[in-house]
């Protein structure tokens, strides 16, 4: 497809049936992202890891795999990236725990973005007494020391969510789970943080759309307050919520490192890219690959993504706090 | 000016109550308790040992007694996990420590973020400003748990210039706040040159070039004054966590700070200390926000105390 940008005159033999079809915001946005250079080249080499972290698994050795007569070696043809103590292929680790970082963020992302779209939406539909006690929860919640709460509660809530797996497995029959209590915690604990930026970012935008004439239309056509808020006001603000999504990614994949990294996140035999880190940390005075290949790996991706996000913000005009 | 700060302490008074309310009870509700690791102890002596440290009581009364001695008496009470020690002595042994690396990094921070970030500014879209730009996306996406021991595998392993790990003599200073200090540095870059840019743009700093201001003045006196306001709105959660993040850089390092004292009480589940170092750790994040709120008010003429 041709990327018209706006300043290009219409030729001659472009016919009066062309000329009309306008173009969306959204096609606009995505010719003004295509121009930027590190956008896209974070966007394809996102795309390249995320399918190499899908599909790589499926044609290397399995994570694993040990080999206690190999144990550590430097990288080499057998094994490109090396192997670890335990004389398992790090290049498959990677690619392993590229799944486990790659869904941590993606789905706490989530998490975050349902539970601060509601909130800031309703807070700015309702407005007064109601916006004024929910924003005030807000304004208090992030004067709290949250990294110290999410510590204390994956310690804590360690028992629990091993119940919680063991469930998994014995009653609901959910085989190769192992651990899956442990995420489901990391992504509660996850989302509860990340979400209040993101509710603070809807309210306001709530607040300039509402006032708007098509939302007095959907009001005279006496749709209800949770049709007009989920049907016509989140739709017409969907650009800044994708860009500060984007933003968030990185966030809660390094809050995730962070925890794994103190051995709180996710837990052997699953991996991560926070816990091969750390592994990595523990060993790099005589074995320096455990520790370069996987940091190397995660700071790409979250290059990748904070020049995605950037572009984006830039794409879709957007003045979204930069933090 | 201080009826405002007046009613933002008042203010947190309550939000620290919930804090340590919640804390309290959510710790007591979890399985397992300070003394189910140790070894094999008879019934009876856990009993004793749950009578010593009033476990035995009913919670609500353990709960009303901790708070009593907090309030009326600044008392965090006894360590589970060490012996003798009181949470206070533990404190005031190991807080020095991470206020000392803390303020190390956040002045490095401050230093190299702000020269790159001003420099970006002024020397907008040369080489000049894609380097510092680029140092600090770079910053960005280094985490300190990767940036660290890359520069312990660097300097102190491969070149030998410094200890791998410790806090004994100053320059085992230099590694550790180095890197703590390195991440923020990146975010107030980045904030310094978006601000920098968004004011030296305005119609002030036309006029002040009209009235043959030197150029230095301009950026110095002018410019940075207005600049510098999204960094200052940063400081608030940069500090926040510079004071979290020392929980990393102290595991890495093995500095005898508060931050591993923290996690390690934790998992050890020593009830008191964990407590003790929550309000702490709260109480200073809301003196520091609000610290930063009457600093943007004072750079900022536009804003009032409300």
């Amino acid at each position: 497809m041709p990327s018209l940008s706006p300043k290009v005159l219409p030729t001659a033999d472009v016919t009066p049936a062309q000329l009309e079809h306008g173009h969306s915001p959204w096609h606009d946005a995505w010719a003004r992202l295509r121009k930027n250079k590190l956008a896209v080249a974070g966007g394809i080499a996102l795309l390249a890891l995320t399918l190499l972290c899908i599909c790589g698994p499926w044609f290397s050795q399995t994570y694993q795999d040990q080999n206690l007569d190999l144990g550590a070696t430097p990288p080499g043809a057998a094994h490109w990236l090396g192997t670890d103590t335990l004389g398992r292929d790090l290049f498959a680790r990677i690619l392993y725990g590229g799944r486990i970082s790659l869904m941590v963020g993606l789905v706490a992302t989530f998490v975050a973005l349902t539970i601060g779209v509601t909130y800031g939406a309703i807070a700015g539909f309702l407005g007064g007494k109601t916006d004024r006690v929910m924003m005030r929860i807000v304004d208090i919640m992030y004067a709290l020391p949250f990294t110290i709460f999410v510590i204390l509660l994956m310690v804590f809530m360690k028992e629990p969510s091993e119940k919680l797996d063991a469930w998994l497995r014995n009653t609901v029959h959910l085989e190769g789970m192992q651990g899956a209590g442990n995420m489901v915690l990391l992504f509660a604990a996850i989302g509860a943080v990340e979400w209040l930026t993101m509710s603070r970012i809807v309210r306001g935008q709530v607040l300039s759309v509402k006032k708007m004439e098509f939302i007095e239309a959907a009001h005279s056509l006496g749709y209800g307050r949770r049709r007009i808020i989920f049907r016509h006001i989140i739709p017409n603000i969907l650009g800044p919520i994708i860009v500060y999504a984007t933003l968030t990614v990185p966030a809660v994949m390094l809050l995730e490192a962070f925890l794994s990294f103190l051995g709180l996140g996710v837990q052997p035999p699953m991996s991560s890219w926070g816990a091969l880190i750390k592994d990595g940390a523990e060993k790099m005075e005589e074995f320096w690959w455990l520790l370069v290949f996987p940091g190397s790996v995660f700071s790409l991706t979250l290059f990748s993504l904070n020049f995605l996000g950037d572009g984006l913000r830039d794409a879709l005009d957007v003045r979204a706090s930069k933090d | 000016m201080l009826r405002f700060i007046a009613r933002r302490v008042l203010e947190t008074i309550p939000v620290l109550f919930i804090i340590v309310t919640a804390t309290f009870f959510m710790i007591r509700f979890v399985p397992g308790g300070p003394f189910t690791a140790e070894k094999a102890v008879t019934p009876e002596v856990m009993r004793n040992l749950e009578r010593a440290y009033h476990l035995d009581q009913p919670l609500w009364q353990q709960y009303a007694n901790y708070l009593g001695r907090v309030i009326f008496h600044g008392d965090l009470g006894p360590s589970f996990k060490y012996p003798n020690r009181t949470v206070n002595e533990i404190i005031a042994d190991k807080l020095p420590v991470s206020l000392e690396l803390g303020l190390l990094s956040l002045a490095i921070a401050l230093a190299v973020g702000l020269t790159l970030g001003v420099l970006a500014a002024v020397k907008r879209n040369t080489w000049i400003d894609y380097v510092c730009s680029s140092a600090a996306m770079i910053g960005i996406c280094v985490p300190t748990f990767v940036l660290g021991p890359l520069l312990v595998l660097t300097f102190a392993i491969h070149f030998g210039w410094f200890n791998a790990s410790g806090w004994y003599t100053p320059i085992d200073r230099v590694l550790p706040s180095l890197t703590l200090g390195c991440v923020y540095a990146a975010y107030v870059a980045r904030l310094t040159r978006g601000g920098m840019l968004e004011v030296l743009n305005q119609d002030y700093i036309r006029t002040a070039r009209a009235k043959g201001a030197s150029e230095t003045r301009v950026i110095f006196h002018h410019a940075l004054r207005g600049g510098l306001l999204p960094v200052v709105s940063f400081l608030g959660p940069a500090i926040a966590g510079i004071l979290t993040g020392s929980f990393v850089i102290e595991t890495i390092f093995q500095i005898p700070g508060l931050g591993r004292e923290f996690v390690n009480s934790a998992f050890n589940r020593d009830y008191t200390l964990v407590l003790g170092t929550v309000i702490l750790y709260a109480a200073l994040l809301i003196g520091l926000n609000l610290a930063v709120d009457v600093a943007q008010v004072w750079l900022n003429p536009k804003l009032k105390f409300e």
